[in-house]
């Protein structure tokens, strides 16, 4: 005869108990390092911050001064590869959602080229950039026009190099925007007489923007961040000026601090800028990170 | 059958097919003009397949063939000449989910009014009034035309839906169980509407609620596994049906 009294046996409910012991510590130790790493960059970065670090030249072989060309140059950088990279990865979601037979060879080629990029080192794109956008597109467009502005590493080159880089991202995140608009609302609209064309730009999109702007935050943030893919399309180590043209090399907050770490005659002196250029770096980030996160669960909300 | 009205919608040996898959088979039917017909039959039976075929949104499906013809005043709907934007425009369209686009509620009216053409505010402006006039719906919402349309409640949105629809000024209107979301009141709203709007339009509507064919419609078709078993006068269906499919059906033995 069965029942349900008694316990389970002795090591069965060890085995349990160490089992939960053992993911609790786990969850436990990431927290604790991800505040310790944000403890130490705010207790050793923060007193250096201060109006002048945000705004003047670095001084002093990069031991006094603040970081105001890397600030700039990396939101220039972002900026500009917002510009290139959002209207092409807006237009290949709304081709793979609204128009792409969802069986279709290209379409599940261009998915796969989409989920390939994004596991693609930074590095490599780095490089690519390097091989396709400065000695292909550059050197290209100066043999052809004559000018000598195109075939160096520039904010122009490493901007575009990013915009590949973050395609993935763009892509991914207003895909899911527009999968998010009801299949009524494009059936009511079609069903009118709108073209295709019509429902999207008057339906679609305008019901996907906060969506669309999400994946361009995220992408922000994540090429803010971007080191690898930038080292040889034209960020520099120093600058007399903020970059004057799209085809001027600029300085980048990350690669600033790469500098501040590796290069420095005195690593002693130079030791709090960089905790403070961290600390100006990991807040860009979570900020970007923040705000694509609030304008999300507000969408989800609405 | 119903002889005393010119045929508005003519299928001949009609199939649709979802890839492999056989949904309606060989349908033969002529629906009369201002005229209500109703569909009936069990999920999945192909009445709605059947709809959604005359102003041809089954394309939006991939994959989706039909042979046969679909005939609308003479012209065969899938023939190559067709431009399946101003089919649409010519055969409004009302869902059982009839979500109102995020915009007011006169935007919603003027929805498909401003899609080819430019049109003066006054012209709009009548055009809205008329639209909710005959979808009986402008006494509650006169005062509000620009408030959001998602404000309304259930009912009074389908009936936004019904206007949008025939603020286009369509010859044909497809039902798709326009009332199986609505509360009976907001039900007996739109069934006295479509009595009225059968006047000027061609009605196909498809329902789950056999009282409510019953009630509307002039002609009923029954369908089966794909097959329309039975299409006659509502009347005969109801009360005298030939097959045995239809009267199990309709006396609830099954479905």
């Amino acid at each position: 005869m069965s029942t349900f009294t008694g316990h389970q046996s002795y090591p069965k409910r060890l085995l349990g108990f160490f089992a939960v012991l053992v993911a609790a510590t786990a969850a436990t130790a990431i927290v604790l390092l991800l505040l310790s790493l944000f403890g130490t960059f705010i207790y050793k970065g923060a007193p250096h911050i201060s109006w002048e670090f945000l705004s003047q030249f670095p001084q002093n072989n990069n031991t006094e001064g603040g970081i105001w060309p890397a600030l700039a140059g990396t939101t220039l950088l972002v900026l500009l590869m917002s510009i290139l990279g959002v209207p092409i990865g807006t237009a290949t979601a709304i081709y793979l959602t609204e128009y792409a037979r969802q069986t279709s060879v290209f379409a599940r080629s261009v998915r796969f080229a989409v989920n390939t990029l994004a596991g693609v080192p930074s590095i490599v794109f780095g490089l690519f950039g390097v091989g396709f956008f400065v000695q292909f597109l550059g050197k290209g467009i100066d043999t052809a026009t004559g000018s000598s502005m195109f075939g160096d590493g520039s904010l122009l080159w490493a901007s575009a190099t990013l915009a590949v880089l973050t395609l993935p991202v763009v892509i991914v995140s207003v895909e899911e925007a527009l999968k998010a608009v009801p299949r009524d609302l494009r059936e009511g609209s079609l069903a009118l007489g709108a073209t295709r064309w019509q429902t999207i730009w008057k339906i679609v999109l305008p019901n996907s923007v906060t969506g669309i702007l999400t994946g361009s935050i995220l992408a922000v943030g994540r090429g803010a961040g971007e080191v690898a893919a930038i080292l040889f399309v034209g960020v520099v180590y120093s600058t007399e000026s903020l970059p004057g043209s799209v085809t001027e090399k600029f300085m980048h907050l990350g690669y600033h601090l790469y500098v501040l770490a590796t290069q420095s005659p005195d690593v002693e002196k130079a030791l709090p800028l960089q905790y403070a250029t961290t600390l100006v770096l990991l807040g860009l980030t979570f900020l970007l990170n923040f705000t694509a996160i609030y304008i999300r669960s507000r969408l989800r909300k609405s | 059958m119903s002889k005393d009205n010119t045929t508005k919608i003519r299928a001949k040996a009609f199939s649709v097919f979802y890839g492999q898959k056989q949904a309606l088979y060989d349908i033969n039917l002529d629906l009369p003009e201002q005229r209500v017909t109703a569909f009936i039959g069990p999920s999945g039976c192909g009445k709605s397949t059947f709809l959604r075929a005359i102003n041809r949104m089954n394309d939006l499906i991939d994959g989706t063939s039909v042979t046969g013809s679909m005939v609308v005043d003479g012209i065969d709907v899938y023939s190559r000449e067709v431009d399946v934007v101003t089919l649409r425009r010519r055969i409004g369209m009302v869902f059982q989910k009839s979500i109102p686009f995020p915009k007011s509620i006169y935007e919603n009216i003027t929805y498909g009014l401003t899609l080819t053409e430019r049109r003066s505010k006054s012209e709009l402006d009548s055009i809205v009034e008329e639209s909710l006039k005959r979808a009986a719906l402008w006494n509650e919402v006169k005062d509000r035309l620009h408030h959001s349309a998602l404000s309304l409640s259930g009912g009074q949105q389908q009936r936004l839906c019904i206007a949008r629809a025939i603020a286009v000024n369509p010859e044909i209107l497809l039902m798709d169980e326009p009332c199986s979301a609505l509360d009976p009141i907001s039900t007996g709203k739109i069934e006295e509407l479509i009595g009225e709007l059968k006047s000027q339009y061609t009605i196909v509507l498809v329902t789950h609620n056999m009282q409510q064919a019953a009630r509307v419609s002039d002609l009923t078709g029954f369908f089966l596994m794909g097959n329309l078993i039975e299409f006659d006068r509502t009347r005969t269906i109801f009360t005298s049906p030939t097959k045995k499919e239809t009267e199990d059906y309709i006396t609830g033995r099954f479905g």
